[in-house]
């Protein structure tokens, strides 16, 4: 007999993750609530919980997860071992295509996104992890529908902040989530200083996992791990990881 | 024994997956483009130890390798990529990752970088004969 096949590494990426416990994804369909920042102190908070933690930058086209780290792409290498032994960044296992692209734009149209994800999702030789934190970039696009297609144990973290622009995304992205059976964690409500959001989780039967307040200084804190470890964004994700360490019933 | 090892884990994992309780393969036809300058030795070698891993027997694996093909999305012109004039740095990249590619080369005619990759990326087809 014979059979005609044709892209071997999709089905690759269930072996490849075998050894992580749990892979959580940040997402948001609107952009600028604070996903990259989040996600990042989120995998960082981990590392200082004494969690082994790995951070995915799912932004292709403008991955930013090495500037809230303060890791300059010409000097990221990895090793190579049956594949790519990521990184060690502040006790995180991080891969970016920056890795390859060395911060440069490489403008991807949506086959190549998918094409990414498969190369980068099946030669990454990640460690024992407790956890896989990824970044995913704005929109609801190919690497999100990637994401929920090829990673069964995926678990999903929802950013917004209380704008009615990011609101009417967020409702719709939930709706969506829901449909396609991914597990929702909880909401993250970011920039804000009161709980507004909480309603809205209410509504749609997801978790609140709190309010991040805006802190103008915050800025000044990027790429500076002992500064961000210093900000109200650091205390509030901490506390949040906490809650996130011990929910098991998803 | 980079990527090949990876890419071979992936192959043998896709072709045990295929078969289910076949265990003797007659052929193997791999179509692989030849942007990632794969080494065909590297990666007939570890399918072998691989597929020997998984308890399978392939008496031949034979590889049918395709030129990189690219176009442009502005100008429509289409060109072919000689692997061995680009800088090692680059090719390493896009062994790795092709679409790194988008990062290095523009359009020989208009200069653009809204280019596709139209053939002779990864593998391409995989035929199992058994």
């Amino acid at each position: 007999m014979k059979y005609y096949g044709r892209d071997p590494r999709i089905i690759s990426i269930p072996r490849r993750l075998e050894k992580i416990k749990r892979v959580i994804a940040f997402m948001s369909n609107k952009g600028g609530v604070g996903k990259t920042v989040l996600s990042t102190i989120t995998a960082l908070s981990l590392v200082d919980k004494q969690y082994k933690t790995g951070l995915l930058d799912l932004d292709f086209v403008n991955p930013s997860t090495h500037v809230v780290l303060g890791v300059d792409p010409s000097k990221l290498v990895f090793e190579e071992e049956k594949g790519i032994k990521p990184p060690v960044i502040h006790g995180i296992e991080y891969i970016s295509i920056t890795l390859f692209t060395k911060g440069v734009l490489a403008p991807l149209r949506g086959e190549a996104l998918n094409e990414v994800f498969a190369e980068i999702l099946s030669i990454t030789n990640w460690g024992e992890l407790d956890y896989l934190i990824i970044d995913t970039p704005p929109g609801f696009s190919d690497e999100h529908l990637d994401l929920i297609n090829y990673i069964d144990k995926l678990e999903v973290v929802i950013v917004s902040t209380p704008s009615s622009l990011s609101i009417r995304s967020v409702e719709n992205l939930i709706d969506l989530m829901k449909n396609h059976g991914v597990r929702i964690n909880g909401l993250i409500e970011n920039m804000s200083s009161n709980s507004s959001l909480k309603q809205l989780c209410l509504s749609r039967g997801i978790r609140y996992l709190g309010n991040i307040p805006y802190d103008p200084g915050f800025e000044n804190s990027i790429g500076f791990i002992n500064k961000l470890k210093e900000t109200i964004v650091w205390r509030k994700v901490s506390a949040i990881v906490d809650y996130l360490s011990k929910v098991t019933n998803i | 024994m980079v990527h090949e090892w990876a890419l071979a884990e992936s192959i043998v994992e896709y072709v045990v997956k295929t078969l289910g309780e076949v265990r003797q393969i007659k052929k193997l036809l791999i179509r692989i483009g030849k942007l990632q300058s794969i080494d065909l030795e590297i990666l007939e070698f570890a399918l072998g130890e691989l597929f020997r891993e998984r308890g399978l027997s392939v008496e031949q694996i034979e590889f049918n390798e395709i030129d990189p093909r690219l176009r442009c999305n502005r100008c429509g012109f289409e060109w072919s990529v000689n692997m061995d004039s680009l800088e090692h740095d680059v090719r390493e990249a896009i062994h790795f990752l092709p679409e790194a590619i988008y990062v290095y080369l523009k359009c020989s005619r208009c200069g653009s970088k809204d280019f596709s990759i139209t053939s002779g990326r990864g593998v391409e087809s995989i035929e199992i004969l058994w």
